[in-house]
């Protein structure tokens, strides 16, 4: 009889691999820009239960009908390494990069946010996304929509400023990463 | 859609190509890639096909009675002769029926070919009459998938389908084609023209981690080789340098159900199958060796049992075609990327050349030790007179197979019968044995079995199967009366879905639900019902006879073998534990029956 709650070592599945130190890793992978090659990738995530965190894709070598998608994902350095291979085994993809692993890297996000307000709360928005160098993409008597580059803690902290300003929206892209240097990925 | 680059280079060659129409460049393609044989079933989205196989004579269609029989039809085709097999179905629920087949030849890495129809592109997305997504649907369980929009691409993507279906790991791939594609007419670029350099595993291994594997094996004091299907899918040489290898050394070798075969089991060194039904020898060295060499095998979990506890003291060498198997489950300590055979070629290279030796003294306590576990005689059952046990059967099959001068080929169902097939007959030769080990399909015996005769129409094929498993895909015995196949299906009959049964009177207070075979057929009946040969043995000293009549008949023959009920297969390791705390069928009260 199964005993839920109980310690797991009753499964016939043993135990499993209990908490284990969970780590962050931007991949960078070079795909061909074929129909079905993001339901792949994103196939293998959901399959295999692995986490993901932000998932950018685009053409990047017209010529070459190649994507690269910036993935960010979460796990047990044994999960991400499995991740890292199990992206390899798949046809259309060409190469995968642990940014993370790999050394010095650069990651940048797009936001863009929309704060509606007016008198002191506009001003003070206006204030603050100076501060953090968004640019004013769009304007009306009560609202602003800003937009703000940077890591995704940077992003991060711009909207949780935004919030009490009267913040409606938010559309981001998900991060983009190169590596740093004369080397290529 | 395919790239610019890969466009100019096709177009450059395009000038040299025949026009045709898509239904032909596939009956083209086949004939390219040395095809001769495919299993299907026609219908609406894909007869341009049929009608162009209709006006040919070099691919013959094997017309099976079930689209998940030909796909492990096509299976035990491609097991049993080292080609890759093909499918050929129609849309929508000729599609969705692959699927098993899909599945479990991705599981146990098996190439197949499976051309699906589809509704005309016009209708895609409409749901139209038997359409389905099946790109969609089948990208989980394949190696690749296509859906061709273009007739143009058609002849390409075949010969790159056929390339990544037998390459590196080798794995089922789907075309889905659909039917106004079948129609158009294109140019057909021939397989010499084709470009399919895109995907290239890794298959030389790293020479300086042979070196050092060598090194390790060389210096072992309790060795052991544990090998898988890799080593098959390898072909014939991979086995045959394995045995040469493992001979030199002196080492003892065991293996996973995939890997029977590999290692002759009439050998001294062999000690049977490892895992959860593998012998005590074979497991309890696994615990206790200090350098395991494990060759194309994945570590499953129906192997390592317990991982905390899986063989605590050894070096692990592991050499893998696939880099995803490496560290999956087990950390290993020499990886090695490579195909099998090449990696044993190296490797048998390697200890020629530098003249290595064991160290003798080591190994022979090792010996030893393993004889000592040997001794406890872990597939000894208590036989009866009245009762046909089921090991007492196979032990008599494997009597008078020893005799047969044909080339004996067995394929199971899954099941208890699957573990018996697998402890009691002996695996000699590689390609010699078909089993559906990773995905456990029932009812994958019989059409396996067909597609094996299919490949070998001089050898004995047999499909060992269960009373349950068999009912799975039985239309195929018209198959087999269809192209005079004289396949013969022996079934351990004991009425209950045995290892379910099994594991409900182990691990479930032994409350039998819905493991009963209710209502069976009378096996002998339907047999001859289809047109073949019926047989049955209801006591041991009627069995004899009945496998030497069985082994003279020319036609599919079924032989309903009705064995004990209640009989449980041991030895086994409750899942969960170690490799050390197996269980023998002797002390099969000690079993936890609290684990669940």
């Amino acid at each position: 009889m199964v005993v839920k709650g109980k310690k797991q070592s009753i499964s016939v599945y043993g135990d499993g691999p209990g908490d284990r130190a969970i780590e962050r890793h931007t991949l960078s992978v070079l795909v061909d820009n074929e129909p079905g090659v993001l339901a792949r990738v994103i196939g293998l995530f959901s399959g295999r239960g692995y986490n993901i965190e932000s998932l950018t894709v685009a053409e990047t070598n017209k010529e070459l009908n190649q994507s690269r998608m910036t993935i960010i994902a979460v796990g047990t350095p044994a999960v991400i390494d499995q991740i890292r291979h199990q992206l390899e085994r798949l046809v259309p993809v060409h190469r995968v990069n642990d940014l993370t692993e790999e050394g010095d890297h650069v990651e940048r996000e797009l936001a863009l946010v929309k704060v509606v307000g007016t008198d002191e709360k506009r001003i003070e928005a206006l204030r603050s996304a100076n501060i953090f160098r968004a640019r004013v993409v769009d304007s009306t008597q009560e609202s602003f929509v800003f937009e703000v580059t940077g890591s995704a803690d940077k992003v991060n902290a711009f909207i949780d400023l935004m919030i009490p300003l009267g913040m409606v929206n938010v559309s981001r892209t998900g991060s983009a990463a190169i590596s740093r240097g004369p080397d290529k990925m | 859609m395919i790239s610019a680059v890969k466009e100019k280079a096709l177009a450059a060659k395009t000038s040299k190509t025949k026009k045709m129409s898509g239904a032909e460049m596939v009956i083209e393609a086949l004939v390219e890639q040395g095809i001769d044989t495919i299993f299907g079933y026609p219908g609406g989205a894909v007869l341009p096909i049929y009608d162009a196989l209709f006006q040919q004579n070099k691919v013959k269609h094997i017309l099976c009675r079930h689209e998940q029989g030909a796909a492990h039809a096509a299976e035990g085709y491609a097991r049993s002769t080292g080609k890759t097999g093909v499918v050929l179905v129609t849309s929508g629920p000729g599609a969705t029926n692959a699927v098993t087949g899909l599945t479990d030849a991705l599981l146990d890495s098996i190439p197949l070919v499976c051309i699906t129809g589809q509704v005309p592109t016009f209708l895609i997305g409409n749901d139209a009459f038997q359409e389905a997504d099946t790109t969609g649907i089948t990208r989980p369980c394949t190696k690749h998938n296509y859906l061709v929009k273009d007739v143009n691409d058609l002849s390409n993507i075949l010969h790159e389908a056929f390339h990544i279906s037998g390459s590196g790991r080798p794995g089922p791939v789907v075309i889905d084609l659909p039917k106004d594609v079948q129609f158009a007419e294109g140019n057909y670029i021939n397989k010499a023209n084709a470009i399919t350099h895109m995907y290239q595993p890794q298959t030389e291994p790293d020479m300086m981690a042979i070196e050092e594997a060598v090194r390790l094996i060389a210096n072992a004091k309790k060795p052991i080789f544990y090998t898988g299907g890799g080593v098959i899918n390898a072909g014939p040489k991979a086995s045959k340098d394995l045995t040469e290898f493992v001979k030199k050394t002196g080492h003892p070798i065991t293996s996973t159900l995939m890997g029977l075969g590999a290692f002759p089991a009439h050998e001294e060194q062999w000690l049977g199958m490892l895992g959860m039904h593998g012998t005590y020898e074979a497991n309890w060295a696994m615990h206790d060796c200090d350098v395991m060499v494990c060759i194309g095998a994945r570590f499953d979990d129906r192997i390592t049992g317990d991982i905390a506890k899986f063989s605590p003291k050894s070096k692990k060498i592991h050499i893998d075609i696939d880099p995803s198997s490496i560290n999956k489950i087990v950390s290993v300590d020499l990886p090695i990327v490579a195909d099998a055979g090449s990696a044993i070629t190296a490797m048998l290279k390697i200890w020629k050349d530098k003249k290595y030796k064991v160290n003798q003294d080591a190994l022979n306590r090792w010996w030893s030790k393993i004889d000592e576990w040997r001794s406890v005689n872990c597939l000894s059952y208590k036989n009866s007179d009245t009762i046909i046990k089921p090991q007492f059967a196979l032990e008599r099959l494997r009597h008078h197979l020893s005799k047969q001068k044909k080339d004996v080929f067995i394929t199971t169902e899954v099941g208890q019968h699957q573990m018996w097939a697998a402890q009691f007959l002996p695996f000699d030769k590689p390609n010699h044995w078909m089993t559906s080990g990773g995905l456990g399909t029932m009812g994958y015996g019989l059409p396996a079995a067909i597609g094996t005769q299919l490949g070998n129409p001089d050898g004995l094929v047999i499909d060992v199967a269960g009373e349950a498993s068999i009912l799975m895909n039985i239309q195929e015995m018209s198959t087999a009366v269809q192209y005079n196949l004289p396949v013969k299906i022996f079934i351990l009959n004991n009425q209950w879905m045995g290892m379910v049964r099994q594991w409900q009177e182990l691990l479930h207070g032994e409350r039998y639900s819905q493991s009963y075979t209710e209502s069976l057929p009378d096996f002998v009946k339907l047999a001859e019902a289809y047109g073949g040969v019926g047989l049955r043995a209801d006591t041991p000293d009627e069995l004899d006879g009945v496998i030497e009549q069985m082994l003279k008949t020319d036609k599919v023959t079924i032989v309903d073998v009705r064995t004990c009920q209640s009989e449980n297969c041991f030895p086994m390791i409750p899942s969960g534990k170690a490799h050390n705390e197996m269980i023998l069928a002797a002390d099969a009260d000690k079993f936890d029956k609290k684990l669940v």
